[in-house]
């Protein structure tokens, strides 16, 4: 693991488990909470946050100080914060590991963002296969309960906080702000169109501020350093701060890395994650999980933060890279992509319900030698129906059949002109993908529709 | 069949909460451990338990992919089949499963052991591909390894965790 570069949210990750309260402690944790709370004013605190430039890392990039300041001023009565860690963006694991590296990080960001919009109840949205974080949470959450910093009369002040696990039962689209609040709230998770932001009417129709795990951990440095000191972290000219970036796909190390914000591609990818695998080409990569456009080899010097990206037409998303070699074919990615887009859309608006099978239909099409110049041009037609969908869920299945156009076009192509798939994958099933499994190595299995429970 | 004492205290406890609406993932979680999956029975108690109606509570059961509306068997394979995986195996794992243990997707084995079913990305993308069972992840499959692990699970015997 390379530590060349300031470790604020990784400081803990090389004990290789969990820190403890204690190591947390002598490593000044808990002090920029002991520093606040009754000691300075709340609104002082969301000043610091403002004046850092502390963007959401849950893939939109909305300042998070703007947020907080989306409350009506004056409101009485509860407030919430919910802590986003849902995390179901593929190709994304980088809170998982943090929660793994240094548990009390989160704890201790959580507070502060409480503190600093009033909140009484704090709520941390977990996804099923993270169940082992949701203890852990919940163990250290205790822990620090013991110590007086959540509970009751926090440090022995009038501040009233606690926090809880709500674990959910899967589902992609729950990580959308307002679903998860719907999720919370046992209503079935559609997110919801328009209407009033979650700061002003979330939870219990109450102001709820949803962040991501990951923009709170940064909360503890931010309130003891200053915002200079976390404007001074980042790479880029209009970054602020460190960012996770997890790595997957055809690299030699994949993981979960910890750099400036505004690293390029290129670095990450040929330095932090060791570069492709041996034997392998370097052909795409999607930068920011699964809503993102696939970048080839001449956009790796890109800069990856929120305003380098935009400029250059991408989009930062979670910053998770998902590195692809020359032998994968990108139709099938996009597929593959497509295929999860479908199955976990809510299929509350039609431009998704109806609008991602549909691609899907021609993707397959393309993919298994019978597409014409007809299904790429309709392909095309299909973007501006997805972008029209009530939340980011559609656009953002758009994005990797824009990059696949934009950029592969060629490799498109080829499978109309060959009728084949040039990889030499075998035509998908037309069933579904949960019950038309492929034929590529073990052969096709029987799927008696009486017996399929998807 | 009435449901065991300790298991009327726990959901009690669940819904002991300012909004017990909060609770229902919990509260089908609890009944699915019990059950084995959430029955129609489960689902009226929950209902009963949540004051909701069961309508409402079936939009949710069937909304959600960890709770099972049908039979499953005592392990449930979630297989990652979302991108990062599917470069690596392109779904043969899958397939193969469905082979090995003789099975169609979503089925289960004769000895009610296995139920293997497709999941959307489960977060562990850097040990591709891999595959979720009673909560643990099984990280960089092959077809040697997957062997080991139904062995090692029809060996064990340990409760199955039901998604908490």
């Amino acid at each position: 693991m390379q530590i060349d570069t300031p470790q604020v949210l990784f400081k803990n990750r090389h004990l290789g488990r969990p820190a403890t309260f204690d190591e947390y402690r002598a490593g000044g944790g808990y002090e920029a909470l002991m520093a606040s709370v009754g000691k300075r004013a709340p609104d002082a605190l969301l000043q610091i946050v403002l004046a850092s430039d502390l963007r959401g890392r849950g893939g939109a990039g909305f300042p998070a100080g703007r947020k907080w300041q989306g409350i009506p001023a004056g409101y009485a009565g509860p407030r919430y914060v919910v802590v986003n860690t849902d995390e179901m963006e593929p190709g994304t694991f980088k809170d998982r590991v943090l929660v793994n590296a240094d548990p009390h990080l989160v704890i201790e960001g959580i507070i502060l963002c409480a503190y600093a919009v009033s909140a009484t109840e704090g709520i941390c949205f977990i996804r099923p296969s993270y169940e082992s974080d949701a203890v852990l949470l919940e163990r250290e959450a205790q822990v620090a309960r013991d110590h007086g910093l959540l509970g009751k009369n926090i440090l022995g002040t009038d501040f009233s906080f606690d926090l809880h696990v709500h674990r959910s039962a899967g589902r992609y689209i729950c990580g959308e702000a307002t679903a998860q609040i719907r999720a919370i709230s046992g209503v079935r998770p559609n997110p919801r169109k328009g209407g009033p932001r979650t700061s002003v009417k979330g939870l219990w129709d109450c102001p709820t501020i949803v962040n991501n795990l990951e923009t709170l951990a940064n909360l503890p440095g931010i309130i003891q350093n200053g915002p200079d000191w976390f404007k001074s972290l980042a790479r880029s000219a209009t970054g602020a701060g460190t960012k996770l970036y997890s790595v997957s796909g055809r690299v030699a190390r994949p993981g979960c890395f910890e750099l400036p914000i505004g690293a390029t591609l290129r670095e990450i990818i040929f330095e932090h994650a060791g570069g492709m695998q041996p034997g392998r080409t370097f052909k795409a990569v999607l930068p920011g999980g699964a809503s993102t456009a696939y970048l080839p080899q001449s956009l790796l010097d890109l800069e990856m933060d929120f305003d380098p990206m935009r400029k250059a037409g991408q989009r930062l998303g979670t910053a998770s890279l998902m590195v692809f070699d020359q032998d994968t074919c990108l139709v099938g990615a996009t597929l593959s992509l497509i295929e999860f887009f479908a199955r976990e859309s809510c299929g509350w608006c039609t431009p998704c319900r109806e609008g991602i099978p549909y691609v899907r239909e021609l993707l397959r099409r393309i993919e298994g030698g019978q597409g014409t110049e007809d299904d790429l041009a309709m392909l095309r037609d299909m973007i501006p129906v997805l972008q029209r969908a009530y939340c980011a869920f559609a656009p953002g299945a758009a994005e990797p059949v824009i990059g696949l156009l934009t950029h592969f076009e060629d490799e498109v192509r080829r499978h109309i002109a060959e009728r084949r798939c040039p990889f030499g994958n075998p035509p998908p099933a037309m069933r579904g993908k949960a019950c038309g499994t492929r034929p590529i190595r073990f052969g096709p299995t029987p799927c008696p529709e009486d017996q399929c429970p998807i | 069949m009435s449901l065991p004492p300790e298991l009327v205290q726990e959901l009690r406890r669940l819904t002991a909460v300012a909004h017990p609406r909060e609770a229902a993932v919990d509260v089908m979680y609890a009944l699915q451990r019990h059950y084995g999956y959430l029955c129609d029975e489960a689902v009226h108690y929950a209902a009963g338990a949540l004051g909701m109606t069961p309508l409402e509570l079936e939009s949710l059961a069937t909304f959600y992919d960890y709770i099972y509306r049908r039979p499953v068997g005592r392990y449930v394979i979630h297989v990652c089949d979302s991108v990062v995986c599917w470069m690596f195996h392109q779904d043969s794992i899958f397939d193969h499963l469905c082979r090995t243990l003789g099975v169609p997707p979503g089925g289960t084995t004769d000895d009610g052991l296995f139920t293997v079913l497709p999941a959307a990305c489960i977060g562990n993308c850097h040990n591709a591909p891999t595959m979720l069972i009673n909560g643990r992840f099984y990280d960089r499959l092959t077809p040697g390894r997957i062997e080991a692990i139904l062995a090692e699970l029809r060996e064990g015997a340990e409760e199955p965790a039901r998604c908490k």
